[in-house]
């Protein structure tokens, strides 16, 4: 049984109600990030603290005097949202210890776009989980810079076009592969990294309350579909992110200690990438030949990781 | 009253912090600054001290960090130098937006290029507008005192704002000086806890660091501004209530032999020991040399400054920075802006001098006194000199 064709039968009992991140923002319509924030927020329950780097998330959510965050909510700059949540993390701990404050355990979270993550905030990131501080990091990821005007980060994917690296008659658009920032991630020996999409919301959910449960530093890769960005209609958000996994462009996996386990979502046999790439304007301007060779990487990358899977198990 | 000891400054400057009972530090190395960090993190080794102690990986995270446990509630200190504080740079003005009582040393140090490990005030110049009360010591002693003081006035409900103590790099930094260390009942008794009014935990949701676009920007600029200059009465109440606890009394400005002073010297940090010595000596030959030290950069003294400037003759402003192209060293701009509207007001001389460590003796500052009274144009200059450079 495919637990997300029964979704609407399961999700009332399965779902936290409360709203930690209210309606009212200013997100564009369509929005997947916003809805995977959402998701992470309803997982995560009351006692979080978050650090948000600048970006959309932060832009559409704090416009002051107003604020969309029911949960304790801090925003520094763009590219140190790891570290202002370790100092969160160790001024609770402190706090805490010496009794200043009240005695409960609060799970301190990280969360940036891909820029912010991979680019401009990659080695706060990597102090930070290096360190081992007890926090969760959330990337969401849509693959540009969206919140500047869709420039190219290093989590544009191979042949995307962007208005930094976009099609042209002598360009592809992007010319370099994403980078791979779970398995960085796990370079790192941390007890939990997780890749998500909110098109799988029980499954995002899931892995963000294993991070909550985990003592130590964890990683959530989570898959955040812009329509804006991506040059496709506003309600095609969470088709697009079923797509990605579908296709195998964006596999959904877990690290623990180490072992990797595909998820259940992942399908036994993949659609074609240019499935994914179709309905999308910035993939557009790809010829058959340049889907068939990101159609290669796709099949080796995954190849590649149901390897690490049957050896590296749980 | 505390023990009469001999002690490196820096290690003495971590000393003092211990004794501040902070919940958090994070430090990132850098010479001169280091011996501050590594101090710091042997009295948390030692559990000497119930504090976290975060090993960052840089010092933009080192105040990015000090901005999160600070946001907290937590107690919460750093410490940087040279191209430390200009990699912090850019958090120093949210730091103080957000109005949080972050303390910070700064080990002076020249900032690069060409790299140079050693004293001037190239790196806090750049940070003059970002909002920090900011103080200059003299000596291993001021350093101490400055250094707990600044828990006081950073944490105060009327001023929350950051606060950076300046101490020369090596020049003190490295000085093994003597001086009286508080006890610890004394800084209990001294420095109260820190009652922060809002904190980042779920008893009580906030949100901080909103995004504000034209509509509300200007008013939050004039709020850091307005507490800026407020600090101000918070910062004497508490030098004040320090002199009558320990005898050690500071002022925002002080003075050595201006009374009846032809010509003056103002000083910034360290060097002012020095150019005292300059003022005893061209006293001995009779020449009425006066010196004026600049303890408080931010928020500057203005009425002070004008106070004890306005009557002198001649006025030589040294700077150990410059505003390349510009029309003089940061604190002689201000000074002398400060007096531009005075009826009666010094020639002014501005001094460029002690760059990257350049070595500056007593004859150096008798110098300059002897190349000001010498000048009989009776008209000021529309420049600044550099002292002891090869041209």
């Amino acid at each position: 049984m495919n637990i997300v064709e029964n979704f609407d039968l399961f999700a009332p009992r399965l779902i936290n109600k409360k709203e930690l991140l209210s309606p009212g923002h200013r997100a564009c319509s369509g929005c997947g990030e916003v809805l995977a924030v959402r998701l992470m927020c309803k997982a995560l329950g009351e006692n979080t603290v978050i650090a948000s780097a600048t970006g959309c998330m932060e832009i559409i959510s704090s416009m002051f005097p107003t604020t969309a965050w029911e949960v304790p909510w801090i925003h520094v700059a763009f590219e140190n949202a790891a570290s202002v949540a370790s100092g969160i993390e160790a001024g609770l701990k402190a706090l805490r210890k010496k009794g200043k404050i009240d005695d409960r355990y609060v799970k301190v979270v990280g969360m940036g776009g891909d820029g912010a993550t991979m680019d401009i905030g990659f080695q706060a990131l990597s102090g930070a989980m290096e360190r081992g501080h007890d926090m969760i990091y959330v990337c969401f990821d849509n693959e540009a810079y969206m919140n500047t005007g869709i420039q190219r980060s290093s989590g544009t994917p191979m042949g995307a076009s962007t208005t930094t690296a976009p099609a042209g008659k002598v360009s592809m658009g992007q010319k370099t592969w994403k980078k791979n920032m779970p398995e960085i991630m796990v370079a790192h020996g941390i007890p939990y990294v997780a890749t998500a999409c909110p098109s799988y919301p029980l499954d995002f959910i899931r892995k963000m309350e294993k991070a909550k449960s985990i003592k130590g530093p964890s990683y959530i890769h989570c898959f955040s579909m812009c329509p804006t960005g991506w040059r496709s209609p506003s309600h095609t958000a969470i088709s697009m992110g079923r797509l990605a996994v579908e296709t195998g462009a964006f596999p959904l996996y877990e690290v623990e200690n180490g072992h990797y386990h595909l998820s259940s979502e992942m399908p036994k046999k993949f659609k074609p990438i240019k499935d994914y790439f179709k309905p999308q304007g910035r993939f557009r301007h790809l010829t058959a030949d340049e889907i068939e060779m990101i159609q290669e990487r796709v099949n080796i990358e995954y190849k590649k990781l149901v390897e690490k899977a049957k050896y590296l198990k749980i | 009253m505390g023990k009469r000891i001999g002690m490196e400054v820096a290690v003495a400057v971590a000393e003092a912090v211990g004794l501040c009972n902070i919940d958090m530090a994070a430090v990132y190395p850098i010479t001169p600054q280091s011996h501050i960090a590594e101090h710091l993190s042997d009295l948390v080794a030692d559990g000497r001290i119930d504090a976290e102690f975060v090993t960052v990986e840089s010092e933009h995270s080192a105040m990015s960090a000090v901005i999160g446990a600070s946001g907290t509630g937590a107690r919460s200190y750093t410490a940087t130098s040279s191209q430390g504080l200009m990699y912090m740079h850019e958090l120093l003005p949210i730091a103080s937006a957000m109005r949080l009582p972050i303390c910070m040393a700064i080990a002076n140090r020249a900032v690069s290029g060409p790299l140079n490990i050693l004293n001037d005030h190239t790196d806090i110049m750049p940070q003059r507008d970002s909002g920090w009360i900011s103080i200059f010591v003299e000596n291993g002693q001021e350093a101490i005192d400055m250094s707990i003081m600044s828990f006081k006035i950073a944490e105060h409900k009327d001023v929350m704002l950051p606060v950076n103590v300046n101490i020369d790099g090596f020049q003190l930094t490295h000085m093994v000086e003597p001086f009286e260390m508080p006890t610890q009942e004394e800084v209990n008794q001294f420095l109260p806890p820190f009652v922060p009014h809002a904190t980042l935990h779920p008893s009580k949701p906030v949100t901080m660091g909103a995004f504000a676009m034209s509509d509300y920007f200007a008013e939050i600029m004039k709020a850091k501004d307005e507490a800026l200059k407020n600090s101000k009465k918070v910062i004497l109440d508490v030098w004040n209530e320090w002199g009558k606890l320990f005898g050690r009394k500071y002022q925002p400005v002080e003075t050595y032999k201006i009374e009846d002073a032809d010509v003056l010297m103002l000083t910034m940090g360290s060097m002012g020991e020095t150019a005292q010595i300059a003022i005893d000596e061209l006293r001995a030959k009779g020449v009425k040399a006066g010196l004026v030290k600049l303890r408080l950069w931010r928020p500057f003294p203005l009425a002070e400054i004008k106070a004890v400037l306005k009557n002198a003759k001649k006025l030589i402003v040294t700077d150990r920075a410059i505003s390349f192209g510009g029309p003089g060293g940061p604190v002689f701009s201000e000074v002398k802006s400060a007096l531009y509207a005075e009826a009666k007001r010094p020639l002014i001389y501005n001094y460029i001098y002690g760059l990257g460590g350049r070595d500056m003796a007593v004859k150096d500052f008798t110098g300059m006194f002897e190349k000001v009274l010498a000048d009989t144009t009776n008209q000021e200059a529309d420049t600044y000199e550099f002292w002891g450079v090869r041209e």
